[in-house]
């Protein structure tokens, strides 16, 4: 599973770990977070991720 | 105006803004500056600038030095208005400069002012020499922008450290032992409370990446240039960004007949009951900024709101607006309030603390006047609950 940067803020979400505190559970894959999903430090969508280079 | 003097090299250049009162919403009783800082070397370098409508101001300051025009660098830490709206006028003044910012600020800048003007991006550790000087950019992002960006000059053990470490504080004074270190303090307390607090991961982050700094001054962006207490604001900050809390509690409330702040006392006597510290704030009396400056670091907070019209009255949910933007971490609540019918108000504002993540207590909900049974009973739950 790839991590996806915040093109924002540069907060990498990783889904080995998930967001265990947003009720994001360890493993779950970007593509199935849900489109309410935010950067949990910026706020911003989805949309404004990229795949890790 | 004078420039002021930091070191040989080295002057602030910036502007007093004596008449602030309000930045977007947060009440600033004491008025704010805006630093810029002007280094003199082989290349002169200006760092930050000012709001618009103060460059006349630093424009003055930095004529008492250098002809403006021979600025080669302005580093810009933070695309903010407060220290980049000078740009667009600097750029005519001193139209060889470069400008350098973080990525982010290199994009911010062009979308902001539609510039297609060069902006020099730098990245963690990339360096500016000028002559005996050279200078070190550290991005710091949400701290508190994306473009965040702090500038280190070893050769002065200077940190120009732009909004971090900053208080909303107009004086002539430019250092900290020159005025009441309290003072300085409580500024910078509820200046990390309503613009630096939700970024608190990202201070840790900071904090650590500056550590291995020798800092002996740290030029902020806005108040007071900390030189002496340098140890006494960087532990505020660790302590600030813990999201660690005292025993103390909140009350805060609206009233329409004198029935929610009855409430309320009963509820800060429970509290006090508990060996609990704990303040009375009423929403007519208390500004918001004041109100989360005294949430920083207390564990409990009770929002208490009448019904009015089926929703909570508009000073709660503009504070509750507030708070959860500026988002303090791991706190209890409780929801409470007085109503003739209906009565949703108790639920809403339950309902938005709980989204924030608090612990909740069961909320009070009273209908018209809470007489001493409906009072002692909720004085005698809270003393369980808390
Ligand atoms: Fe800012
Ligand atoms: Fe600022
Ligand atoms: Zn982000």
């Amino acid at each position: 599973m790839k991590k996806y940067v915040c093109s924002v803020c540069g907060y990498v979400y990783d889904p080995e770990k998930g967001i265990p505190e947003e009720g994001i559970a360890p493993g779950t894959a970007f593509e199935d977070l849900p489109d309410s999903f935010v950067c949990p430090v910026c706020g911003v969508g989805k949309e404004d991720f990229e795949p890790e280079a | 105006m004078k420039p002021v003097k930091i070191t040989d090299n080295i002057y602030w250049v910036g502007a007093v803004d004596w008449n602030l009162r309000n930045f977007h919403g947060y009440l600033t009783q004491r008025g704010s500056t805006y630093n810029a800082y002007l280094v003199i070397d082989d290349k002169i370098t200006l760092i930050d600038t000012v709001k618009e409508g103060f460059t006349g101001e630093m424009l003055e300051r930095i004529a008492g030095v250098i002809d403006p025009s021979k600025i080669d660098y302005i580093i810009s830490n933070h695309s903010e208005m407060d220290h980049s709206g000078s740009l667009p006028e600097m750029l005519m003044r001193a139209p060889g400069a470069e400008i350098i910012a973080s990525a982010n600020g290199e994009k911010n800048l062009k979308e902001h002012f539609k510039w297609d003007c060069k902006v020099r991006a730098v990245k963690a550790g990339d360096t500016l020499n000028t002559g005996k000087y050279t200078f070190t950019f550290v991005p710091e992002p949400m701290v508190h922008w994306p473009d965040s960006m702090v500038t280190y000059l070893e050769a002065e053990k200077i940190l120009f450290s732009n909004d971090a470490f900053g208080q909303h504080l107009a004086t002539s004074e430019r250092f900290d032992d020159e005025y009441s270190p309290d003072i300085i303090m409580e500024e910078a307390r509820k200046y990390y409370a309503n613009i630096v607090l939700p970024y608190s991961p990202q201070v840790q982050k900071a904090l650590n990446d500056l550590s291995g700094l020798k800092i002996e001054t740290i030029a902020t962006s806005h108040g007071i240039i900390w030189r002496r207490n340098i140890s006494r604001i960087i532990e505020a900050y660790k302590q600030w960004s813990s999201n660690e809390v005292q025993k103390k509690a909140l009350i805060v409330y609206d009233t329409m007949w004198h029935s929610t702040e009855k409430m309320a006392e009963t509820i800060a006597a429970a509290f006090s009951e508990q060996g609990y510290n704990y303040r009375i704030l009423s929403l007519q009396q208390n500004h918001i900024s004041d109100i989360m400056t005294e949430l920083l670091e207390a564990e409990y907070i009770c929002v208490g709101s009448p019904t009015l019209n089926n929703n909570m009255l508009p000073t709660v949910a503009a504070f509750l607006t507030y708070m959860r933007g500026l988002a303090p971490k791991g706190r209890k609540a409780m929801a409470f309030g007085s109503y003739g019918w209906g009565g949703q108000s108790v639920k809403q504002v339950h309902e938005i603390l709980e989204s924030c993540g608090y612990q909740m207590l069961e909320s009070a909900g009273i209908k018209f006047r809470p007489d001493d049974e409906a009072l002692k009973k909720i004085r005698e739950s809270l003393i369980k609950a808390i």
